[in-house]
């Protein structure tokens, strides 16, 4: 709608820029950015109004404003991954989907928080401190939480946001851009999508370019995308997909963009629910919401089955094998000889190797260095790193075997609770919390499969729930119809803030404000 | 090492036969000194050659060799973050391009080129990887400086099982793989460039007993200084058990100053690399004309017997051939074929495409650009240097192939050799030399001229031999009255001479000749004025 708006001219994108700009600085608290790029933002604005007073906009995404998550590289713009190893890190070249949105004239208004190279579920573990979630300070959330918390300050109160792509989310889901770009290793753009409430999509390994994305698990990362609508999702996943040069393992197949159908029938769907993903700590609401989603498609006369992903236990474990051998062998890289902070001890090479990454890792990369070490050593490889590498095949395995017994879609929970105010998240340290909070996400990065989380309802706190559509390899039209379909049956609710409020205007005020 | 000789029974009696066929021969290996069985020595090779590339393995950086430090470094190279995969050594630790190969070569016996004999060396595996960036330690200012030019070029790993036993089977072996880089053109292979590094794994133990503890050998920069470093290291072992110590596992570095191996400092305790599989790097997949999937773009494939028919022969089957058509000696051809390491030539070894490459499992896409070095170290175009001459010089004149190589493995090479010039820039050009030859073999000069004239011609000026014979007035006296006065004369002042040869020696006779040859400036046929002579005085 944005998008029209622009084309009629009803809006110029500088307005447009300019808006989310101050709506940005408005809700600074939240911590959601760690850079603003104000003037090249507003000169991107000026270029795309330019081409839209020649009648030339390049695409739906001209002059839409957006935010990238701070581990993908951007010419002239830092680039931290919330690492003090980074910190002041300019790179010399963009990341291909940074390269990609900008070439389709969309304005780039800043780099997002997370945790520190994206290891975290949180999004509280950066050198730039927590994010905060939007829903916080809703309406919804206040009104609900007041009773039992009237006595304590509202600073108490707040609740995370989830993570690692904390901060992307927190841009869309507080209105400061319309699109984000997260990364998704083992759940970091579904997990917070679902906390914030917005849609977060997981695309297929291979059909997004990770060139530029400051790898965690180079097998497992995708680039991930946050919207406030599937057709957004959409529309940006059809503008960042396709093979790269630079980026050998992005299929050669030609990628179509492509327009979502607005599905009126899923009585041919057959929709599997995977038994395993009842798992423990799983909280009552949430597995009523997942139930009645279940009952949601089976009214509408979709094949709702149950089905048994058996390997899905082992997943987690395997995961966190695999994940920290490949940070071992990925921050290799960060030496301080080429780039980035370099420590002055200089006694000798090697000591000065040491002290710049103590001082430049925090204690969970460094932890996360220490066991993935471990398990490459060469008395452990047997036992670990190729015991959890079989495992992964076996549960790429289940997913496929499901898939061939005529199952389309898979629907499960994105997280097992609602988001839990920070206080009370960092009484566990991040290994505990990324166990828990990955649990639900990790299988579909194991598998390479894509995963969108659409929100779904309100908790009893006010806050917002989502659910996971998994899909087969490359069937993203398939997924994203199916989540569109559900998306508009739930009617989720728009969050109430107070900031947006003032900032009224018919473009935030529009129930859904997509572009699309 | 040891665990492995146990295990398969055959192993360490192989080793041993090679090291009593090495005592034959004399020299070698060196004996006990103690009167115990001699010692055997076992040498392994691990060799590193640069492929011969514009480009590095991932990147598009250039690759030359002495470049301004760091003037050849992309962002890749530098690890930048987000450039995939970078930021760590890449190499085939699991699935070799090639393995199970050998590797024939020749080694002349007693240093005599005419007895030769030939030796094959098993090769383990052939492994593509990435080179390393170069650190330079300033030890006085205590500081470390890190050039990255080198860093992700792309070597091959050739590891050679460890069938050798001295130094001089070492060279030999490495010469030969050199040889046959060059042929192919995957590699320049020369060595004082670094294009050439070759590791030498050592150790000695007792006939009947398992191999002993080994060292290896690094920073070993020529021929001549492995065959030195080995047997050195040889020696060295022999003579630290003979009294009473014992081998270290440890890596020691050849110091060509001194000629001995020193303990390297920061290569001790044992490294665990710690590998893992590279994510990033689809499998690179070798066809051969049986599993090439039809509409496969063959830009984008390896397909091995495309390869092996464009293959040129190999240095001995070049050899082979040689002999054969032009009937030179065999040891002829090993000249012609090593000329020098500044011969460069060129296109893929049967070595590096053996039937045994392991074929990774299925995989789908590859970049273009690994499938390109891929293509580099499997052939490139055929560059020759001295054989070719010789070939070319062969074509164009009437005089036999056996004649012209004297030429070219006495005149030409000294000459290019004393003014350090390739082959390629040699002043005089095939046409030119065979030219020289036809007046030779036509006998318009004799040899002394012909020497003249070659002389002339490697001042490059532009003359060609007709001319110089003309200009010099070198054209033999065909007018056989004007020789026969020329004669007379000779002997007419030389009655002693006349007596001499008169009364039956002959060898004055040679010197009457030489007198006439000076007398003509080399003008006359040495035949004809033996003839001329004989006639006048023993008729």
């Amino acid at each position: 709608q944005v998008s029209a708006a622009l084309r009629e001219g009803r809006v110029t994108p500088t307005e447009l820029c300019q808006r989310c700009l101050s709506l940005l600085k408005s809700t600074k608290f939240l911590n959601a950015y760690i850079t603003v790029a104000e003037e090249t933002a507003l000169k991107q604005a000026e270029e795309s109004e330019e081409r839209y007073r020649r009648g030339q906009p390049l695409g739906v995404l001209d002059g839409i404003p957006v935010a990238v998550k701070d581990n993908f590289n951007t010419a002239g713009i830092e680039t931290t991954c919330a690492s003090n190893m980074l910190k002041g890190y300019i790179s010399p070249y963009n990341a291909t989907v940074v390269q990609k949105l900008l070439d389709q004239g969309a304005v780039l208004l800043g780099k997002t928080n997370l945790d520190e190279f994206a290891m975290g579920s949180g999004s509280t573990d950066g050198v730039f401190g927590p994010v905060r979630n939007p829903w916080s300070y809703s309406r919804q959330y206040k009104e609900k939480s007041v009773p039992e918390s009237h006595s304590e300050d509202e600073e108490s109160n707040w609740v995370i946001t989830g993570g690692s792509s904390g901060g992307s989310a927190a841009a869309v889901s507080s209105f400061t851009c319309f699109a984000a770009l997260g990364s998704d290793t083992g759940g970091s753009t579904r997990n917070p999508a679902a906390h914030c409430g917005v849609v977060g999509l997981k695309p297929t390994y291979g059909l997004i370019s990770r060139h530029g994305l400051i790898p965690l698990v180079n097998s497992m990362d995708v680039p991930g995308i946050l919207t406030r609508c599937v057709d957004d999702a959409a529309v940006v996943l059809g503008s960042l997909a396709g093979h790269d040069p630079k980026d050998s393992t992005t299929i050669q197949d030609n990628f179509e963009p492509f327009e979502l159908p607005s599905l009126t029938n899923v009585s041919k769907l057959s929709i599997g629910i995977p038994k395993e993903y009842h798992a423990p700590g799983l909280s009552s609401e949430i597995l009523s919401l997942w139930s009645k989603a279940a009952e949601l498609f089976k009214n509408a006369g979709a094949r709702v089955i149950e089905v048994s992903l058996p390997h899905t236990c082992y997943s987690i474990v395997c995961y966190h094998v695999l994940c920290t051998a490949e940070v071992a062998s990925n921050m290799a890289r960060f030496d301080g000889l080429e780039y980035g902070h370099r420590s002055d001890m200089n006694k000798s090479t090697e000591s000065m190797y040491a002290a710049t990454r103590r001082e430049g890792f925090n204690d969970v990369v460094r932890g996360r260095i220490l066991s993935g070490n471990y398990f490459l050593l060469k008395q452990n490889y047997e036992n670990y790193f190729i015991k959890a590498q079989k495992v992964r095949r076996l549960i790429a395995n289940d997913f496929v075997k499901v898939f061939e017994s005529g199952v389309d879609i898979l629907l499960t929970p994105t997280t097992l609770t609602d988001a839990v105010p920070y206080v009370e998240f960092i009484k566990e340290d991040n290994r505990t919390r990324s166990a828990q909070d990955d649990i639900l996400t990790q299988a579909a990065n194991m598998a390479g499969l894509p995963a969108i989380n659409v929100p779904a309802a309100l908790s009893e706190r006010g806050l917002p729930l989502g659910l996971q559509f998994i899909g087969r390899s490359f069937q993203e039209r398939q997924l994203l119809s199916v989540a569109k379909w559900f998306e508009k049956q739930v009617k989720f609710p728009m969050i109430q803030l107070e900031e947006v409020k003032r900032h009224d205007h018919d473009v935030f005020q529009h129930q859904k404000s997509s572009f699309s | 090492m040891a665990a492995a000789a146990r295990g398969r029974g055959g192993v360490w009696r192989r080793a041993w036969q090679r090291a009593v066929a090495c005592n034959t021969r004399g020299g070698a290996v060196p004996a006990a000194k103690s009167g115990l069985a001699p010692w055997i020595p076992v040498v392994g090779l691990e060799i590193h050659a640069q492929i011969s590339s514009n480009s590095k393995l991932f990147s598009g950086s250039q690759v030359q060799f002495a470049a301004p430090p760091n003037s050849l470094v992309s962002f890749f190279d530098a690890s930048l973050p987000g450039t995939l995969p970078a930021g760590y050594q890449i190499t085939q630790q699991r699935v070799p391009i090639a393995v199970n190969g050998s590797l024939s070569y020749s080694l002349c016996i007693d240093n005599k080129m005419s007895q030769m004999v030939t030796k094959t060396v098993r090769i383990k595996q052939i492994q593509l990887e990435q080179d390393s960036g170069k650190s330079l330690h300033d030890d006085t200012r205590s500081q470390t400086l890190v050039d990255l030019n080198r860093a992700g070029v792309g070597l091959m790993e050739v590891v050679m099982e460890p069938d050798l036993c001295c130094g001089e089977e070492a060279a030999a072996a490495v010469r030969e793989l050199q040889l046959i880089l060059q042929t192919l053109g995957s590699s320049q292979a020369v060595m004082a460039e670094g294009q050439l590094r070759v590791d030498a794994n050592v150790s000695v133990h007792q006939p009947g007993e398992l191999y002993g503890v080994r060292t290896e050998v690094k920073n070993i920069n020529s021929l001549r200084f492995l065959a030195k470093a080995v047997d050195y290291e040889i020696q060295r072992q022999i003579e630290e058990l003979e009294n009473g110590g014992t081998i270290l596992n440890e890596t020691r570095a050849f110091d060509s100053k001194l000629g001995c191996t020193l303990p390297m400092r920061d290569k001790e305790g044992k490294q665990d690399y710690r590998f893992m599989p590279e994510p990033n790097l689809p499998p690179l997949i070798l066809y051969d004309a049986k599993s090439l999937p039809a509409n496969m773009n063959h830009q984008q494939v390896v397909n091995i017997d495309w390869i092996h028919e464009r293959l040129p022969d190999l240095p001995s089957v070049k050899r082979a051939k040689l002999v054969e058509w032009y009937g030179i000696l065999p040891e002829h051809s090993f000249t012609l074929l090593r000329s020098g390491s500044r011969v460069r030539a060129v296109a893929p070894a049967r070595l590096l495409v053996s039937r045994n490459v392991n074929v990774p499992t299925a995989g789908d896409t590859l970049s273009s650009l690994y499938v390109m070095k891929a293509l580099d170290v499997l052939c490139l175009e055929n560059e020759d240097g001295l054989t070719e001459f010789f070939e070319n010089v062969v074509k164009q004149t009437q005089m036999k192939p056996k004649r012209v190589i004297g030429w070219i493995l006495n005149d030409l090479l000294s000459y290019l050799k004393q003014h350090s010039l390739t082959v390629k820039e040699s002043p005089v050009s095939s046409f030119l030399l065979a030219d020289l030859l036809n007046l030779l073999e036509k006998k318009e000069i004799s040899s002394t001229a012909a020497k003249q004239v070659l002389a002339e011609l490697w001042k490059g000026e532009g003359k060609t031999p007709l001319e110089i014979v003309k200009e010099k007035k070198l054209v033999l006296i065909q007018d056989q009255k004007e020789l026969e006065q020329i004669c007379q004369a000779v002997i007419d002042g030389r009655e002693n001479e006349v007596i001499a040869i008169k009364a039956g020696n002959r060898k004055v006779l040679n010197k009457l000749i030489g007198l006439v040859q000076r007398e003509t400036q080399g003008r006359s046929n040495p035949v004809l004025v033996k003839q001329l002579l004989e006639k006048k005085l023993l008729e």
